[in-house]
């Protein structure tokens, strides 16, 4: 007996650290970035845009405008595809008699598992050959995010999902009863019902367009300016952090700009959390 | 036109949209692979598919692209990566779904999540500050700290919560039957995690780690920060094997990122036959990882 | 059938571009409120012109608040495609434009706005002041090892480089290389930032990179006994100088004209000179 509990202790032991170390590596990257950065962020940090060229000074204003653009519009393009392809997978074709559509779902099933393990480079690839040169737009916000949609549909779909399928069938059932079609009883009574689902999925896609750099490196072109209209270039946050730290004197600056992108995803994390422990609260 | 018409109408529409929405996906999968292909034709045509992916020497200003140390760089980071973040990721995970007390895991989980979310631009930086310096203590010839060593321990902590995360998932996905049997058969916690519950999770275990391979090779910007994007083909710096990860090398991605902006012509097709290539990789291995994934279930 | 699938193919970008509507509409209307008459140019291409660019651009908008100047990286070859094509209003070039790119397009315009050295730097930890344009060459290919040979104190060399295509490396490949290539086993960064980065930080480091980034975190290195300044450039015993130019499609017109007349004169080349880089006269 007391080998065996040795070997548990042991191997909790490991357990214990293991665990422990995830934790320490969190604290470590994020700590280091925040201790880096956080002396340089003032109230002129958000409000100038940089300028000075190769000496990377002023603030991140530019940035938040761009990287704010670029998630209204990437999201507007890919929420109402993934929302659409989520209801079609979940409402429209789980209790289908036909074997085409049996097929169809197969096929889009296997388009979103594809599409969401396609590395970012490619979409930035595939970006910059079609949208940026074959199709003359440019490096612009709309050829960037038109790439960046891509990048996110899979996660809308899947989230979207997930809301529907933990809205109870009765729901369904009894609208359905009461003589709603199919539509009305997805758009009056089940999108409703998954809104907080669904809103966590889209905040977790803004949060991966805020985060993503190698696609927008290739389509979005790097202009500080503020930008004035979808066929400007921009320069997201994320974006502003490589071309601080690869292409100016101003390291400083790039931690500072770093810091601020971390904290965005530490209050958008905290939000999402919050929302779905409600969610879970409301059905416990 | 009736109420009743119009709105049978509407239904019709809604379906057909939304059917439409749900083959999205699929078309943008085919557009992206047929105009990265197209693309690539001319590199293809000109270099031909065998001698790109045997030769070992990339110089398109002198008309030779080999990528095949690119595809050794990428391999073996990844390799790194997984040999560093693995354990780690799977430690994780069994602490998280059997071990750790309900306070612990609030903790634990949601700093999983926000590694998760920090951007692969800001683990570059951290790459290019901390662990580059580092690396670059160890002593052997020609060791400047860039290389296969410093980007996979970067990548290492990228992959993490994808690792962490699925398998969590594939260990609590294993029935509570089991693991009461095995309690009511005397077993420990211990032997009932390692002889019943991790051998039952193991195909959604294997996925996980599959996937977060995908991943990894997918990765681009923290890679060309941290990897040096020498084209060679790494060697071992010293006489010790393991000193291969000293040495600087390139990814598929990276090639990529690092000489799209500059080229032309052939050299610029040749870019993105790199893509295909990358591209095709990274399917086989997506979908090696859903077939374990689907033969775990069914069995 | 056929007709059914083309109609879904045409149906996406519709519902793209309906969906996409809403934050574009507002957004020229207000630029256009602010000022009577915004013009736009959009200049694109070589990241090593770019800061340089958006400093001359931050500095003409002080004058003529009408005009906005939009910079954006891509590299050389990109900036003289997208003049080429007219998909910008002006590219950037850290090089001479290629004979191919002419024949390609022969309407393109060129306007050299500076020129740039480019210097060999080292880590300060090294102790070679200046080396031979024979073994700099060496050094770069991979010949030369260690600093032992070159009159220092014997340590192995490390190179870095621009990755291919660069116009900083092509240039350099030109002026310095003749027809040797650059080693293999060098560390290789996609910007003369991330080259004077990875220089500072690792010993016994070598690299080229343009003037306009040479600071005290590297040590300049004489070649055949001249320094990287502009003193020994215009003196013309610096050897290692290229153009920075700005390509148009055709004679530029317009707000494209007056900007670039802005950069030629004065006021532009003092900008240009202050940054690092060598007026045109």
């Amino acid at each position: 007996m007391n080998k065996r509990s040795f070997a548990q202790n042991t191997a909790f032991g490991i357990f214990w650290l293991t665990g422990a170390t995830a934790v320490l590596i969190m604290v470590f990257v994020v700590g280091y970035i925040m201790v880096k950065g956080l002396p340089g962020i003032s109230a002129d940090f958000f409000t100038t845009s940089p300028r000075g060229g190769l000496s990377g000074e002023g603030g991140i204003y530019s940035t938040i405008v761009t990287t704010f653009y670029m998630i209204v519009v990437t999201l507007a393009f890919a929420t109402p595809l993934g929302v659409g392809a989520a209801i079609y997978l979940t409402e429209y074709s789980a209790n289908t008699e036909s074997r085409v559509v049996r097929k169809l779902v197969i096929l889009a099933r296997f388009g979103v598992e594809t599409l969401a393990g396609v590395p970012s480079i490619i979409f930035g690839l595939f970006g910059y050959a079609l949208f940026v040169t074959a199709l003359n737009m440019g490096f612009s916000i709309l050829s960037a995010s038109l790439a960046g949609a891509c990048l996110i549909i899979p996660v809308i779909i899947r989230t979207t999902e997930e809301a529907l399928k933990s809205v109870p069938a009765g729901y369904r059932e009894g609208s359905l009863a009461l003589g709603a079609n199919r539509w009305e009883t997805t758009w009056k009574v089940v999108l409703p019902a998954a809104f907080r689902g669904i809103s966590t999925g889209v905040l977790l896609s803004a949060g991966r367009i805020v985060s993503e750099t190698a696609i927008f490196f290739v389509t979005l072109g790097g202009s500080y300016r503020v930008p004035h209209s979808l066929m400007s270039g921009g320069r997201t946050m994320a974006l502003h952090v490589y071309y601080l730290a690869m292409e100016t004197r101003a390291f400083d600056k790039a931690m500072s700009t770093a810091a601020v992108l971390v904290g965005m995803i530490i209050l958008m994390n905290l939000i999402i959390n919050t929302i779905t422990s409600r969610i879970s609260a409301k059905q416990g | 036109m009736t109420p009743g018409i119009r709105r049978t109408g509407i239904e019709k529409t809604m379906k057909m949209v939304l059917m439409i929405s749900a083959l999205a996906s699929v078309l943008i999968v085919l557009l992206i692979f047929l105009f990265t292909a197209k693309e690539a034709m001319p590199a293809f045509r000109e270099i031909g598919i065998g001698k790109m992916l045997s030769d070992t020497t990339w110089r398109p200003g002198n008309n030779q692209f080999g990528i095949l140390a690119m595809i050794a760089g990428s391999g073996l980071v990844t390799l790194g990566a997984v040999f560093i973040g693995v354990p780690l990721a799977l430690g994780t995970a069994v602490f998280l779904s059997e071990i750790a007390p309900l306070w612990v895991a609030k903790i634990v989980r949601p700093s999983i999540e926000l590694l998760a979310g920090i951007p692969s631009v800001v683990y570059g930086l951290f790459g290019m500050v901390v662990i580059v310096p580092w690396v670059r203590m160890i002593p052997a010839p020609g060791n400047t700290g860039y290389g296969l060593l410093s980007a996979s321990i970067v990548l290492a902590v990228m992959v993490l919560p994808t690792i962490a995360n699925i398998s969590e998932f594939a260990v609590r996905s294993v029935p509570r039957g089991y693991k009461e049997g095995s309690m009511a058969l005397g077993a420990t916690k211990w032997e009932t995690i390692s002889r019943v519950i991790i051998p039952a999770a193991k195909p959604g275990i294997i996925s996980a780690v599959v996937l977060g391979l995908g991943r990894a090779l997918g990765e681009t910007i923290a890679m060309i920060m941290v990897i040096g994007n020498s084209v060679i083909l790494p060697t071992p710096v010293t006489s010790n094997p393991l000193s291969i990860f000293l040495s600087r090398a390139r990814t598929l991605t990276g090639n990529i990122a690092v000489e799209i902006s500059y080229a032309t012509g052939v050299h610029e097709s040749a870019l993105f036959a790199t893509g295909v290539i990358l591209f095709i990789l990274i399917m086989l291995v997506n979908s090696s990882a859903r077939f374990l994934m689907r033969k775990g279930a069914r069995s | 059938m056929k007709r059914k699938i083309a109609g879904l193919i045409a149906l996406v970008p519709v519902i793209l571009l309906g969906a996409c509507g809403e934050p574009g509409d507002g957004t020229p209307d207000d630029a256009s409120a602010e000022s009577v008459e915004t013009v736009e140019l959009s200049v694109v291409g070589s990241t090593t012109v770019q800061p340089l660019a958006e400093l001359l651009s931050e500095a003409y908008e002080a004058i003529d608040p009408n005009v906005l100047v939009t910079v954006s990286g891509g590299g050389s070859s990109v900036g003289v495609k997208s003049a080429s094509e007219q998909t910008a209003d002006i590219g950037m070039a850290s090089r001479e434009i290629k004979d191919s790119e002419i024949q390609e397009c022969p309407e393109i315009v060129v306007h050299t706005i500076a020129r740039d050295g480019i210097a060999i730097v080292s880590s300060l930890d090294v102790d070679v002041d200046g080396v031979t344009m024979e073994e700099a060459r060496k050094i770069f290919a991979g010949e030369i090892t260690d600093w032992g040979e070159v009159g220092g104190t014997p340590g192995m060399i490390t190179i870095a480089a621009r990755e291919e295509g660069s116009g900083t490396r092509s240039a350099f490949e030109d002026l310095v290389m003749d027809d040797a290539f650059i080693s293999e086993t060098a560390i290789l960064q996609p910007s003369n930032g991330a080259i004077r980065t990875t220089i500072a930080s690792t010993p016994g480091s070598i690299a080229f990179i343009s003037f306009g980034y040479l600071d005290d975190s590297t040590k300049p290195m004489a070649i055949d006994g001249a320094l990287p300044t502009s003193g020994n450039v215009n003196a013309g015993t610096y050897p290692v100088v290229r153009p920075l130019n700005m390509v148009t499609y055709g004679e530029p017109t317009g707000a494209a004209a007056e900007w670039l007349e802005f950069i030629i004169g004065e006021d532009g080349q003092a900008i240009v000179a202050a940054e690092g880089y060598l007026p045109v006269n």
